[in-house]
């Protein structure tokens, strides 16, 4: 168990790592200079270049990001020199984190109960109305939920505000636009589990026994979709992130997905390696968090790996 | 002839409600997407000062946009783009990932371990900012949208291939195979990859949302396709500047963009149920 652990951790840093290294041969291949704009002279251009050290060699530039990355120095904004790209994340981080937060408990709770009102309902309306919205929440698209829901609900019914991010109002549509997909995925998680859970002979002796069906379910057969939803995390917290680049510019949220637009626009160099980086390394410490905690939680895992020793995941 | 199609119909997809109604739908979408944009009266590029932002009429079904392009024509056209991207990156996708993830599982062992770590490597960070910095640096268009989407998109498939031919390698005939001294490519190629097909072949459909749905949203952010081509997401996002005088612009193509994805997305799952109940086992998400 250790043993996997530590694995699942290298595998974490090397991923960083490999994060970190081609995201910067990447930025440094973008085409034109972030300076080469509004007719600069030269000259001009040169000096700004040997002040930032862009016109070190590539390997040089590179290691010394390294080396600056380790000490927690994502290096400052070309656009505006006087902002480091780190207040830039402290400052946005957790405006998107706090949409992203509400976002997931949104999801996992109504995830998980329609969930299980689609797998113990008796009525076919009932379970083919949720299959049939989970799975439209599943296909449209994230900005156009957004879109339609913004359309609807504050421009023609003015019921909601439509941008910023000042009271609990603000909060419900970029939430329900950015909890629609992974609300779905869990609801269809946990509904296949407990399809499949409540046949099996341990819920027929407990009914036997004589425990009710929702003692059952919450105490037994729920117990068996935890793994899969928890799994589940890691991805979504991925979808939840890159779905705050289009929901924030759409409600205008100062966050770090309009930042990272912002800065893709801007071709601010430093700006978007600071960001891919961060973002990045946010999805990868979810997921290992995450599988980390599944294999800790789950009994099969944890003996497989007591028992194989270093048999591949 | 069409006994025969409706029996190998009847074979792979049954009578499923949803999939007649997916697959249907994509057929319209499809044929639409080639004819108007080639026989319909209107270009998707030429720009007419004289009908800029007319509602939906007649002779412009959609309306046109703020150059005064007919809007019909330019969302069906973004409608092939969209399709073309889909089905080509997972075409792709599809062939790296079952030949990576069939040679990691048949090979088993270190090579087994070593190829899939890099596959964990490179699955660990989101594929979005991949697509993101590919588009960047090779500049907007369906060639690097494609390539973008291939950076990291076969893993999924690999793992899935991965998985079936550990499974189907420990058969009798697999081993019957062996015996007979018949070489390893040609075992994997002829005789586990068809029985691995049908789980490859569900999860393959739903790769095609999937890259439709990326390519749009990015096109959205303005980072994929650009003019004079243009994507459903292009067509969005131009609309987008507009959206409370002219709403019409950008719930046209939406409507087509989602119909699209839900069409696949059913068809998908169609054949998911029959091919789950075929082997007796669901293939899931995960």
């Amino acid at each position: 168990m250790l043993r996997y652990t530590w694995k699942r951790i290298l595998t974490g840093i090397l991923s960083l790592f490999v994060l970190v290294t081609v995201t910067f041969f990447l930025v440094r291949l973008i085409p034109g200079s972030p300076f080469r704009q509004g007719g600069v002279s030269e000259q001009v251009v040169e000096t700004i270049e040997q002040e930032y050290g862009l016109n070190e060699p590539v390997l040089t530039q590179y290691f010394s990001y390294i080396g600056n990355v380790l000490r927690g120095d994502l290096g400052v904004s070309y656009q505006d020199p006087a902002t480091r790209v780190t207040e830039i994340i402290a400052r946005a981080w957790p405006v998107t984190a706090s949409i992203g937060i509400t976002a997931l408990a949104v999801s996992v709770l109504l995830g998980t109960g329609l969930g299980i009102l689609r797998a113990v309902t008796k009525r076919r309306f009932v379970r083919e109305l949720i299959s049939a919205g989970g799975m439209l929440a599943a296909g449209i698209p994230g900005f156009a939920a957004a879109i339609l829901l913004l359309l609807v609900f504050s421009v023609k019914l003015k019921w909601l505000p439509a941008s910023g991010l000042l009271s609990p109002a603000h909060y419900i549509l970029p939430v329900t636009a950015l909890s629609l997909y992974p609300a779905a995925m869990i609801a269809r998680l946990v509904g296949n589990t407990l399809d499949s859970e409540l046949q099996k002979d341990y819920v027929l002796f407990a009914r036997a026994k004589g425990i009710g069906k929702w003692q059952i379910i919450f105490t037994h057969a729920l117990k068996n979709a935890y793994l899969p939803v928890l799994n589940y995390i890691g991805p979504a917290s991925a979808s939840l992130l890159t779905g705050s680049f289009v929901i924030e510019s759409i409600f205008t949220i100062p966050g770090l997905g309009r930042e990272f637009v912002g800065s893709i626009t801007n071709r601010d160099y430093t700006l978007i390696l600071g960001l891919t980086v961060f973002m990045g390394a946010v999805v990868i410490i979810v997921n290992l968090l995450t599988d980390l905690l599944c294999a800790w939680l789950d009994p099969q895992t944890r003996r497989a790996y007591k028992k194989a020793g270093d048999s591949a995941k | 002839m069409l006994r025969r199609i409706r029996q190998h119909w009847k074979n792979y997809i049954g009578n499923s409600r949803m999939a007649l109604i997916g697959c249907t739908i994509l057929g319209i979408w499809i044929v639409l997407a080639v004819a108007v944009p080639l026989f319909g009266p209107w270009s998707y590029s030429e720009q007419n000062a004289e009908i800029r932002n007319q509602g939906a009429s007649l002779l412009h079904w959609f309306g046109t946009d703020r150059f005064g392009r007919d809007l019909f024509t330019r969302v069906w056209y973004g409608a092939g783009i969209s399709l073309a991207v889909g089905i080509f990156s997972t075409l792709i996708n599809g062939i790296i990932g079952v030949l990576y993830g069939a040679v990691s599982g048949y090979a088993g062992g270190r090579t087994d371990m070593a190829l899939m770590r890099i596959a964990d490597i490179i699955y660990a960070i989101p594929s979005m900012l991949y697509v993101i910095l590919i588009t960047l640096v090779m500049g907007a268009g369906v060639g690097s949208m494609i390539l973008g989407l291939c950076v990291a998109g076969w893993i999924s498939m690999a793992r899935i291939a991965r998985g079936e031919i550990i499974k189907l390698k420990e058969t009798e005939y697999a081993y019957a195979a062996r015996m007979e001294g018949i070489s390893p490519l040609r075992i994997l190629l002829k005789h586990l990859l068809p029985n691995a097909a049908g789980t490859i072949v569900v999860n393959m459909i739903f790769l095609v949302p999937q890259a439709i749905f990326t390519e749009a949203f990015l096109s959205f952010l303005g980072v994929g396709i650009a003019a004079p081509a243009a994507s459903l997401g292009t067509i969005i996002q131009e609309a987008r500047s507009q959206m409370m005088l002219y709403p019409y612009q950008m719930i046209f193509p939406l409507i087509v963009l989602c119909v699209m994805l839900l069409a696949l997305n059913m068809a998908g799952t169609a054949v998911e149920q029959r091919v789950g109940q075929h082997s007796g086992k669901g293939t899931g998400n995960r």
